[in-house]
C-alpha cells in the first residue's frame, strides 16, 4: 500500500513465474556485485575477472562442453532434491549419496561378471539404489525419532568421503596403478560414449532430462504428486486426507538418494573410468545442487535451466583459476553468495508493484 | 603404569581438541536458545581460523589474532542474523549458504598464507581450555539463574509470550546469534592459532557440524557441553592415535558415524532432546502470526 510515485508496492501473495524470475535475476546480480567487491579486495579488478569469465564462457563455444559437464550431475542431483524439499525434508547429503553410486557403480563394472551389453544399465540401477540406500538411514531416523535430518544426512556425506578414500587407498586400490590412490580403469564396456571430441557423455544429460520430465510428471499429474505437494504445505492438512507421511517421506528420500547417486554413476562411468579420490570425483556437485534445487523452486523441469546455469558458474571457476590464477575455492564464494541473496529476497516475492494511473 | 600414562594423556590431548568443540558448541547453544538455528558454525569458524592466523602472524600476538576471529566470526554471524531473523528467511539454508561463503571466502583470502606456521602461538591447553570450561559454567548460571537467561529462554520457548512481556524479539535473537558467531569464530582461531598454528584452507574439516551436533547432544545446557566436547575430542583424538594398528579412512568415520548414534540415542531416551529443544526453533518469529 505504499505509494511510491505512480507505482504502488502492494501485497500479493499470488506467485507468478514472471515476478518470480525478475527477483531471481535480480537477487544472483547482487551476488556478483558483491563477489566483484571481494574480488577487488583480493586484488583481481572485478571488470577484468567478469570480462575474461564472459569472454572465455559465454563468448567461446568451445566452452560449452565445460558449462554441461557439471551441469550433468547438477541436473540429476537437483531433481532429487526438488522432490525432498517439496515434501519438506531438507536431505543436505546428496554429495554422500552421490558417491555411495560411484562406490556401486565402480563395484558393477570391476568386481562383477555383468556381461558386456548389460554393464552399463546395470551400474546406473545399483547406483541408484546406492544412493537411496545411503538416504535411507538418516530418512527413517527422522521418521521414526524426529532426528534432525540436516545433521544426519550432512554426517552421511563425511562417512561417504572417507568410505570412498579408504576404498581407493585400500582394498580397491589397482593392482596396476602402482603408487596412485585410484582404481583399476573399468573395461570397455563400463564406458558412456561421449559426444565427439568432448568429454560429454550424453546418455546422462539425456537421462537427467527425461527423469526430469518425470518427476514434474510425477508431482503434477499423479496421486503421490498430490500428497508429496500437501505434505510440504501442511503436514496437518495432509495427516487429514489420509496421506501417509511415512509413506510419502520415504519414497521422495529414496528417489532423491537414488537420482543422487545416478548422477554419481555418470561421473565415473562418463568421466575418470575409474573410482579416485572423493574430492575428485565430485567437486561438491551435492552440496551445489542445493542451490540449483532452490533456484529451480520446486519446479523439476527448471532444473533444466538452473543446473545449467551453475554448470556456467563451475566453468568461471575454471576460468578464473587458468586465467587470472585464483584459488578452486572461488566458486565457493559465488555459490554462498547467490544463496544468500535468494533466500533474503525470498520475500519479495510476495509483492508486486503496480502502476497507478493518476485518476485513482 | 604405562596404561595410566596413556589414558592422562589421551584425556590431555582429547581436552586440547575438545576445546574448539566447547567454544563453538556453547556458541550455538546460545544461539539456539534464542529460536535460532545456525549451521554456518563451520563457515565462521574457518573465517576465524583464517582471520585468526592472518592477524597474529601480522601483529606478531596470538591474543589480538583471537580477538580478530571473535571480530569476524561475530560479523558472519551477523549475516546469518540480517537473512533469517529480519528477512525472516529459512534458518537452515542460510546457515549453510554462510558455511559455503566462509570455506569459499577463507580460502580465497586465504592463499597467500597457506602452509606458514606462525611464529608466536598460543599454548594449546593453558589458556583456552579452562577458559572455555569457566565459561561454560558462567553461560550456565547466566542462563538458569538470572533475568538475561529467562529473556533469552522466553524468547526461544515462545517469542509471542516474549513479546508481550514487552522483549524485544529481534533483538535477543540478533544479540544471541552474534554471541553465538563471536564464540564460533574464537573457537576457528584456537585451531590456526593453538592447536594447529598454521593456517590451511579447509582446515576445520567438518567441525563446524559436529559442534551443532553437540548443542543438541547436550540438550542446550552449558554444563552438558563441556563432558560431551571432551567426550568428542577424545574420539577425535583416537581416531588419530589408532592410526598405527587401523587405517585412518575408517577412523575418521568414527566422530561423524558416533554423531549419528548420539543424536539418535537422544531421541530415543524418552525423547529427552526433544523435550529440551526450546520450542520455537528455527522459526521466524512475525507479530501476530502463529
Amino acid at each position: 500500500m505504499r505509494p511510491f510515485g505512480l507505482l504502488r508496492i502492494e501485497r500479493d501473495p499470488e506467485q507468478s513465474w514472471a515476478r518470480t524470475i525478475f527477483v531471481s535475476v535480480l537477487a544472483i546480480t547482487a551476488a556478483f556485485l558483491v563477489a566483484g567487491v571481494i574480488f577487488w579486495g583480493y586484488g583481481v579488478s572485478p571488470l577484468r575477472a567478469y570480462r575474461v569469465i564472459i569472454q572465455d564462457t559465454l563468448g567461446d563455444p568451445r566452452a560449452v562442453p565445460e558449462i554441461l559437464l557439471p551441469a550433468m550431475p547438477l541436473l540429476l542431483a537437483g531433481v532429487g532434491l526438488v522432490l525432498a524439499f517439496r515434501a519438506q525434508f531438507y536431505n543436505i547429503g546428496a554429495e554422500g549419496q552421490l558417491l555411495a553410486g560411484t562406490v556401486a557403480a565402480t563395484w558393477v563394472a570391476l568386481f562383477t561378471p555383468t556381461p558386456g551389453p548389460l554393464m552399463l544399465p546395470v551400474m546406473f540401477l545399483t547406483g541408484f539404489f546406492a544412493g537411496a540406500l545411503w538416504g535411507l538411514l538418516p530418512s527413517l531416523l527422522k521418521l521414526r525419532l524426529n532426528v534432525n535430518e540436516v545433521i544426519t544426512t550432512l554426517m552421511m556425506n563425511y562417512i561417504a568421503l572417507s568410505l570412498v578414500s579408504w576404498l581407493v587407498t585400500g582394498p580397491w586400490k589397482g593392482p596396476s596403478v602402482r603408487g596412485f590412490a585410484y582404481t583399476d580403469t573399468f573395461p570397455d564396456p563400463a564406458w558412456l560414449p561421449a559426444l565427439a571430441g568432448t568429454r560429454v557423455h550424453w546418455p546422462t544429460l539425456l537421462l537427467g532430462i527425461v527423469l526430469a520430465a518425470l518427476a514434474a510428471f510425477l508431482l503434477n499429474r499423479t496421486r503421490l504428486g498430490f500428497e508429496i505437494r500437501v505434505q510440504g504445505q501442511n503436514p496437518d492438512a495432509a495427516r487429514y486426507a489420509g496421506v501417509n507421511p511415512l509413506r510419502t517421506t520415504l519414497l521422495v528420500m529414496l528417489l532423491s538418494g537414488g537420482l543422487a547417486g545416478l548422477a554419481g554413476v555418470g561421473e565415473v562411468a562418463g568421466i575418470h573410468h575409474k573410482l579416485l579420490d572423493p574430492n575428485q570425483v565430485s567437486l561438491g556437485y551435492g552440496y551445489v545442487a542445493i542451490i540449483v534445487a532452490w533456484l529451480a523452486r520446486g519446479n523439476p523441469l527448471a532444473v533444466i535451466v538452473t543446473a545449467t546455469f551453475f554448470g556456467l558458474i563451475y566453468s568461471s571457476g575454471d576460468v578464473m583459476q587458468v586465467s587470472l590464477q585464483m584459488p578452486f575455492r572461488v566458486t565457493d564464494v559465488f555459490n554462498g553468495l547467490i544463496l544468500f541473496f535468494l533466500i533474503g529476497s525470498e520475500r519479495l516475492l510476495q509483492y508486486r508493484v503496480r502502476w497507478v494511473p493518476w485518476k485513482s | 603404569m604405562e596404561i595410566l600414562t596413556w589414558i592422562l594423556g589421551t584425556l590431555v590431548r582429547g581436552l586440547a581438541f575438545g576445546t574448539p568443540l566447547l567454544w563453538g558448541s556453547l556458541g550455538e547453544i546460545y544461539a539456539e536458545r534464542a529460536g535460532v538455528v545456525n549451521l554456518g558454525v563451520e563457515g565462521m569458524m574457518i573465517l576465524g581460523a583464517f582471520s585468526g592466523f592472518a592477524v597474529a602472524q601480522v601483529t606478531g600476538n596470538p591474543v589480538i589474532g583471537l580477538l580478530a576471529a571473535a571480530v569476524v566470526g561475530a560479523l558472519a554471524a551477523l549475516l546469518h542474523a540480517l537473512v533469517s531473523v529480519t528477512l525472516r528467511a529459512n534458518q537452515y539454508v542460510s546457515g549453510l549458504a554462510l558455511s559455503m561463503f566462509g570455506l569459499g571466502l577463507s580460502g580465497l583470502l586465504g592463499r597467500r598464507w597457506e602452509g606458514i606456521p606462525l611464529d608466536h602461538p598460543l599454548p594449546e591447553v593453558t589458556v583456552l581450555a579452562p577458559l572455555g570450561i569457566s565459561l561454560a559454567v558462567a553461560l550456565w548460571i547466566v542462563l538458569y539463574h538470572t533475568r538475561w537467561g529467562i529473556v533469552l529462554r522466553t524468547t526461544g520457548e515462545s517469542p509471542a509470550a516474549a513479546d508481550a512481556m514487552g522483549i524485544n524479539v529481534t533483538l535477543v535473537r540478533y544479540l544471541a546469534v552474534v554471541f553465538g558467531g563471536l564464540l564460533a569464530g574464537i573457537a576457528g582461531g584456537f585451531l590456526s592459532v593453538a592447536y594447529r598454528p598454521s593456517w590451511t584452507e579447509g582446515m576445520t574439516a567438518g567441525i563446524g557440524w559436529i559442534v551443532v551436533a553437540l548443542a543438541i547432544f547436550a540438550g542446550w545446557d552449558p554444563l552438558k557441553a563441556i563432558w560431551t566436547s571432551l567426550l568428542f575430542g577424545v574420539l577425535f583424538h583416537l581416531s588419530f592415535r589408532l592410526q598405527t594398528w587401523i587405517p585412518p579412512e575408517p577412523l575418521q568415520i568414527m566422530p561423524f558415524a558416533f554423531t549419528i548414534v548420539v543424536l539418535t540415542v537422544g531421541a530415543r531416551r524418552g525423547g529427552r532432546v526433544r523435550q529440551a529443544a526450546p520450542e520455537a526453533l528455527g522459526l521466524p518469529y512475525v507479530r501476530g502470526e502463529r
